[in-house]
């Protein structure tokens, strides 16, 4: 085992503090960044569940967004770096324990992101037709495990069950032309899929109304601009909002403008190009309840900013219905301070407590990301709270708010199938090679058994 | 002429960080604000995350209302979209990669807004 050689190798010549980052994802690697600059002493040692990195900007970020991935290249360049070690194929909580790390590490930070989501709470929530999101994304991302969803798209109606980005994202792919996906890295198994889908209208479904819509611009604008595709907005649910408007910060301006402009159009477009796909956003409408063919919703009015249900009710026409009103954080080690509730771990800018007290934290373990944050915010969001704790495991360090001085052995490679950094530039570059021949960026190596074939361990 | 670049091809710029330091840096007419960050390894940790292509706004820059009202292309739609997104968007933001040097803009000062400088929880 070749690799595994090289890493222990590596592992003699290390001295000073050494940290793990639990998680590959663009809050590990944007700590990793920091403190590798700003700790001219300290290794960096990366533990990722999966053979390969990058967490969902890989398995979230659409695949038609190619641009946003670029992302990686940095990640690649702080991955290269001497004192950055990387372990793919080990996961906290099965193939190690947090006891084990914090025994070997000065400090760990948790990073491992949020990888269940949130249900309704409804009945029938568990039928054939009714499927997260989140599922959804991992499924044309190529997530190991995710392959075998075969989501029903011979249905005419999909109705998507929230209004955030992931929502758009995923009412984008279903409404896109196939050729538009085909030049992206969209598994190939979901491509066919797409290709023979029947799916002509979705439905958009928000609790409450355009001023408080969850989508940015951006995501909004692209859908317009979508080919052959027609946006129609309720007029009802913009009753009043265009006297708002003044009142409103300049993002939620811009973005309600544009829905106005775009409701605006309505009546000139829809005669125009009637024979395509629709987008179908619906504003103030609570889920209530599932059956076959619909899906019933209580119609809400606001007060306050908070959605109220009425007695009145809506059913919308739903041959599949997509929930997609968060992800949350899964607990992966029983010595991991964690909220159910919220879906994350507990702590104060990043520092985690004890369990069961209020103020008082764990020396030496923190955590960022989604994981800390709870499941909102672009990578943006993440990169500035990744940098903010990764200064404050610095400070804790200048301040000797933990042990740095005893001699800390690291991760120890055993009888374990690890994927080094090299063994992940094997499965990259085979992607992106089999990518080539059909046009796409890459073709995603989705069995890990394959992976970990081609990784050479 | 040799490889030397032309004296008045070169556009002098400072960034000043949200703590007040500034860094001297240049570029030459035709390169970006990003260009001239990536080329002279200018220390600001995550600018320019999607590498110019107007889908993250970590290249968010705030200039002096003159140099602002000076700029030669008003923002577009995508690019305020982003900027939308930006933490402290200011009336005089624009996101680096955005802005092309020009021989006029020789001497400008940019501000970086705070990122990990400002107690923001995680
Ligand atoms: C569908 C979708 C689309 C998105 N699109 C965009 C976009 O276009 N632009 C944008 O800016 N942001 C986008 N985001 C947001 C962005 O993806 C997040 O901000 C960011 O990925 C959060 O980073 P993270 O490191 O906290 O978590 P993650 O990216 O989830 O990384 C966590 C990592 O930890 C690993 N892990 C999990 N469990 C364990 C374990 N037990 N042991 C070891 N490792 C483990 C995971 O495999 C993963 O690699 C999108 C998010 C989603 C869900
Ligand atoms: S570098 Fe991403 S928007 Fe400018």
């Amino acid at each position: 085992n070749t690799s595994a050689i090289r890493l222990q190798n590596v592992q003699q010549v290390t001295t000073g503090k050494r940290i793990c980052i639990v998680g590959a994802g663009p809050a590990g690697f944007y700590a990793a960044q920091y403190l590798l600059k700003q700790l001219s002493d300290c290794t960096v040692d990366i533990v990722e569940k999966l053979p390969v990195p990058f967490g969902l900007v890989r398995f979230g970020v659409a695949p038609d967004h190619p641009e946003v991935k670029n992302v990686i290249n940095t990640f690649t360049k702080t991955a290269e770096n001497p004192r950055l070690r990387f372990f793919g194929n080990v996961s906290l909580g099965q193939d190690i324990s947090l006891q084990e790390l914090r025994q070997r590490y000065h400090a760990v930070l948790l990073t491992y992101g949020a990888d269940q989501d949130r249900e309704l709470q409804l009945q029938n929530e568990q039928e054939q037709h009714v499927i997260s999101a989140r599922k959804f994304v991992a499924w044309y991302n190529g997530l190991p495990g995710a392959e075998q969803l075969q989501p029903d798209l011979s249905g005419r109606d999909v109705t998507i069950v929230g209004q955030g980005n992931v929502a758009v994202d995923v009412a984008r792919v279903l409404l896109s032309p196939i050729d538009k996906l085909k030049i992206t890295d969209t598994t190939e198994y979901a491509l066919e899929a797409l290709a023979r889908s029947q799916v002509q209208r979705v439905h958009l479904v928000g609790r409450r109304g355009p001023l408080q819509a969850a989508f940015t611009i951006k995501e909004l604008r692209e859908m317009l601009k979508l080919p052959n595709v027609t946006t129609n907005w309720r007029s009802s649910d913009f009753t009043g909002i265009a006297e708002q408007l003044e009142q409103l910060q300049r993002p939620r301006r811009r973005l309600t403008e544009l829905m106005l402009k775009s409701l605006s159009e309505q009546s000139t477009r829809s005669s125009t190009a009637a024979a395509g796909r629709q987008f179908l956003p619906v504003f103030l409408r609570a889920p209530k309840a599932i059956s076959a063919k619909e899906m019933e919703f209580a119609v809400t009015q606001l007060r306050e900013g908070v959605a109220v249900a009425t007695d009145a009710t809506e059913c919308l026409p739903a041959d599949l219905i997509l929930r997609s009103i968060g992800y949350k954080s899964s607990c992966a080690d029983a010595g991991i301070n964690f909220d159910p509730q919220r879906g994350h771990v507990r702590h104060e800018q990043g520092r985690v407590l004890k369990d069961g007290e209020e103020k008082s934290v764990e020396p030496g373990l923190y955590v960022a990301g989604w994981l800390a944050s709870g499941p909102t915010g672009v990578i943006l969001t993440t990169m500035n709270g990744a940098f903010a704790v990764a200064k404050t495991i610095c400070d804790d360090i200048t301040a000797k708010a933990f042990d740095t001085a005893s001699t800390k052995p690291g991760f120890e490679v055993g009888s374990q199938r690890i994927v080094s950094w090299d063994g992940w530039l094997r499965i990259d570059q085979q992607e992106c090679e089999a990518g080539k021949s059909k046009g796409k960026p890459r073709e995603k190596i989705v069995d890990i058994e394959h992976m970990l074939t081609i990784a050479g361990v | 002429l040799g490889l030397a670049l032309r004296q008045q091809d070169v556009v002098n710029v400072t960034f000043i960080r949200a703590n007040g330091e500034k860094i001297k840096s240049s570029g030459k007419v035709g390169d970006s604000l990003l260009d001239v960050v990536v080329n002279n390894n200018v220390d600001l940790d995550g600018f320019g995350a999607c590498e110019g292509t107007l889908t993250c706004s970590t290249c968010h820059l705030i200039f002096k209302v003159p140099d602002y009202d000076k700029l030669p292309e008003k923002p577009g739609d995508e690019e305020l979209d982003m900027l939308d997104l930006a933490y402290d968007l200011t009336d005089t933001s624009r996101l680096g990669c955005q802005i092309t040097l020009t021989k006029d803009m020789d001497g400008l000062e940019v501000t970086v807004p705070a990122t990990i400088n400002d107690a923001r929880a995680a």
